[in-house]
C-alpha cells in the first residue's frame, strides 16, 4: 500500500510511505519555517512523486493532519488533500498532527510510559494530547488534544515544541524540544493503523478555537 | 518574455476565494459554460460584515462540491481542461490561500498549467465573455470585435472589497490604477452605516431599498477627497484627484444619528438612507467619469457586487451617457465575486500566449493591479 501523507499543522511536509519499503518510507520533504506553506506544499508533492518515478495512479491512499494547527497553515494542507483526493479518486483520511510526534516518542529509547505531546499554538498557548504506551503497541491517545496554557498541562514529560517554548513551567524532553509533526511519521502512523485494521479520522479540521469574532455591540458614540 | 503555445479556443477553470464566496467557472474561449458560487453570507450576517476566518472556513468545505458543480454544470471532465486559473490577489490573505492551494493540487493532480490571476482584473475579464453566451447582455465592451477589447477602456470596481477606477489598455499585460479609495471601500461603507441605522447586513440592498422612501435631500452628506487641495487641475492633479475616501462620511451619519437622538427626536431613517447612499453614489460616479474624461476613456465596464445598487446604476448611466462614455454593465451574477471572471481572464492569459505562473507562487493580498498575472 502506498500513502501520500501530507501535515501543514505546524511545518509544510508530505511524504510517500509504503509498507513495500525498507523503514516503509519512500520519500519525504519537510520545510524549516512554519509560513510558506502555499510556495512550498504543491512543488514539494510534484517532486516526490516525480523523484520516486510514481505517479497520482499510483498512490492507494491519501492522509492529512487535521491539526491541532495554526489555522491558516492547516487548511492549506487540507485542501490541497481534498483536491488530489477528488481528482485522483483516492480514498481520503485524516490523523490528528500530535500523533506524527507520539509515534516518534514511542520509536526512540526512552519514552515514558505516559507522555504529552505538545506543540506551538501562538497567542501563549499550546496544543496538547496526552498518550500512554504499552509494550510495542502503537502510542495510545488517552486525553486531547486540547489547548492552554503550558502551566496547565499534567505533570508528565512532555514532547514537541510547545514543550521547548515553554521549559520553565513543563518538563520538556530535551530531544524533541524543537520537534514538530511531520507527514513522514504521519503516514508510517496511518500505515500502521489501517495495518491493524484500525479506523482513521475524516478531514475535518481541529480548530480547538473558535474564529473570534464579535457579534457587534451597541454602536460606540462617534461624537 | 517567455511564451506558451496560443490556443484559440482553450478550456479554462477558474477559481476565486478572495472574500466570501467560493466560486468555480470554466470557460471556453469567450463563452461560459459554467459559473457555481457557494457563498458564506449568511454566516457573517450577525456579525455586521465579512469575518476572515469564518470565510476561510467556509472556503475549505466549499471547495472540492463547488467543483464538482461546475464541471457536471459545464458537462466537462477535468481531463478535458487546457489550463487552470486562481485568484491570487487582493484579496482576504487566510480566504485566498484556500483557493491558491486547492489550485495548486489541482495542477499538480492533472499536470495542466497554471495562471495566477489578479482579481481586480478578473472583473474587466467577465466583459470579454459572448452576449447570449452568459455574457454581457447588451452587446459588452467585446461586441462586434472577436475577443479584442475596445480601445479606451475603463472599468470601475465597486464592492464590499474595492472602488477603483482602471484604465484597461490590454487585459493581459497593460491595467493601469486610475484612482481607489484610500480607506473603506464602498460597499464596507453600506455595511457600517447599515448597522449604524440597525439595517442589517448585507447593508447594500437594505439602504438601496429603503433610500428609494427617503429625501436624498433632506441631509447634506460629506463628499470625502473632493476639496481643491486634493483635486487640483486636470494639468496639475491633486493628490486624490480621482480617490475615494468613505470613513468621513461613515462618521457623519454617526453624528447626524446622535444628534436626532440627543435632541429626543426620532431619527429620519429612510432619509439619512437616501442622503448616504447620493453621497456614496455622486462622488463615485462624479469621479469616476471625471477620470474617463481625462484619460480618453469612451468605454466604460461597470463591476463588483455594488453594481446591483439601483442608484449607482441610474447615475452611472446618466453620467456617462452625458460624458459620451459607453457603459456596459455585466448580469449581476458575474458583477460579484466569481469563478467565472477568473477562468475569462485566464483564457485571456493562454490566448495571448502569457507563460503560466507555476506552482511556486504565493497568494499576495495586497497584489496590485499592474500583475495582471504571477
Ligand atoms: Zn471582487
Amino acid at each position: 500500500m502506498l500513502i501520500l501523507a501530507i501535515d501543514t499543522s505546524a511545518v509544510a511536509s508530505a511524504a510517500l510511505v509504503s509498507d513495500d519499503s525498507l523503514e516503509s518510507v519512500v520519500g519525504s520533504f519537510a520545510t524549516a519555517d512554519t509560513r510558506s506553506h502555499a510556495e512550498v506544499l504543491a512543488p514539494g508533492i510534484e517532486q516526490l512523486l516525480a523523484g520516486a518515478g510514481l505517479s497520482g495512479a499510483d498512490v492507494d491512499v491519501i492522509v492529512t493532519g487535521v491539526g491541532p494547527g495554526p489555522f491558516t497553515g492547516l487548511r492549506s494542507g487540507i485542501v490541497t488533500a481534498r483536491s488530489l483526493a477528488f481528482v485522483w479518486q483516492k480514498p481520503l483520511y485524516g490523523l490528528m498532527s500530535l500523533d506524527a510526534i507520539a509515534l516518534e516518542v514511542a520509536e526512540s529509547t526512552e519514552a515514558a510510559a505516559d507522555f504529552i505531546v505538545a506543540t506551538d499554538a501562538r497567542r501563549k498557548e499550546v496544543y496538547w494530547a496526552r498518550y500512554a504506551l504499552a509494550g510495542s503497541q502503537l502510542p495510545q491517545l488517552l486525553d486531547g488534544p486540547h489547548v492552554g496554557f503550558a502551566a496547565d498541562l499534567p505533570d508528565l514529560p512532555v514532547y514537541g515544541a510547545g514543550a521547548g517554548l515553554y521549559p520553565d513551567v513543563v518538563n520538556a524532553v530535551p530531544e524533541f524540544a524543537a520537534r514538530q509533526p511531520e507527514a513522514l511519521s504521519l503516514g508510517q502512523f496511518a500505515l500502521a493503523r489501517l495495518a491493524a485494521g484500525e479506523q482513521l479520522l475524516d478531514t475535518t479540521p481541529l480548530y480547538l478555537r473558535e474564529s473570534d469574532a464579535q457579534v457587534p455591540g451597541p454602536r460606540k458614540r462617534a461624537l | 518574455m517567455n511564451h506558451h503555445p496560443r490556443s484559440s479556443a482553450p478550456l479554462v477553470l477558474g477559481i476565486e476565494s478572495s472574500c466570501d464566496e467560493t466560486g468555480v467557472g470554466i470557460v471556453r474561449g469567450t463563452r461560459l459554460l459554467a459559473n457555481t458560487v457557494s457563498s458564506s453570507m449568511e454566516e457573517h450576517v450577525r456579525f455586521g460584515g465579512v469575518i476572515p476566518e469564518i470565510a476561510s472556513r467556509a472556503h475549505l468545505d466549499a471547495f472540492v462540491p463547488t467543483l464538482r458543480e461546475a464541471l457536471a454544470a459545464a458537462e466537462v471532465r477535468l481531463d478535458d481542461i487546457d489550463a487552470i486559473a486562481v485568484t491570487s490577489g487582493p484579496g482576504l490573505a487566510g480566504a485566498l490561500m484556500v483557493g491558491v492551494c486547492a489550485a495548486k493540487a489541482l495542477a499538480v493532480a492533472t499536470g495542466k498549467p497554471l495562471y495566477a490571476i489578479n482579481h481586480l482584473v478578473a472583473h474587466v475579464g467577465v466583459g470579454l465573455l459572448e452576449p447570449g453566451a452568459g455574457g454581457p447582455v447588451d452587446g459588452g465592451p467585446a461586441a462586434g470585435s472577436g475577443n479584442a477589447l475596445p480601445e479606451n477602456l475603463g472599468a470601475l470596481l465597486v464592492s464590499g472589497g474595492h472602488t477603483e477606477i482602471l484604465r484597461i489598455r490590454s487585459i493581459t499585460d497593460d491595467v493601469e490604477l486610475l484612482g481607489s479609495t484610500i480607506d473603506d471601500a464602498a460597499g464596507e461603507a453600506y455595511d457600517k452605516v447599515a448597522r449604524l441605522l440597525g439595517l442589517g447586513y448585507p447593508g447594500g440592498p437594505a439602504i438601496d431599498k429603503l433610500a428609494r422612501t427617503g429625501n436624498a435631500k433632506a441631509i447634506r452628506f460629506p463628499r470625502g477627497l473632493t476639496q481643491p487641495k486634493y483635486m487640483g487641475t486636470a494639468e496639475e492633479p491633486g493628490p486624490h484627484r480621482y480617490d475615494w475616501s468613505f470613513s468621513g462620511l461613515k462618521t457623519a451619519v454617526a453624528r447626524c444619528v446622535e444628534q436626532f437622538e440627543a435632541r429626543g427626536e426620532a431619527v429620519p431613517v429612510a432619509d439619512i438612507a437616501a442622503a448616504f447612499q447620493e453621497a456614496v453614489v455622486d462622488v463615485i460616479t462624479s469621479k469616476a467619469v471625471l477620470a474617463c474624461r481625462e484619460s480618453g476613456i469612451t468605454e466604460l465596464l461597470l463591476g463588483g457586487g455594488v453594481a446591483a445598487n439601483s442608484r449607482l446604476r441610474q447615475l452611472t448611466e446618466q453620467r456617462c451617457t452625458a460624458a459620451g462614455i459607453r457603459l456596459t454593465v455585466p448580469p449581476l451574477s458575474l458583477c460579484t465575486d466569481n469563478g467565472a471572471m477568473v477562468a475569462a481572464l485566464g483564457a485571456q492569459l493562454v490566448m495571448s500566449g502569457t507563460a503560466p505562473s507555476g506552482l511556486g507562487f504565493a497568494p499576495d493580498s495586497s497584489m496590485p493591479v499592474t500583475s495582471v498575472s504571477a
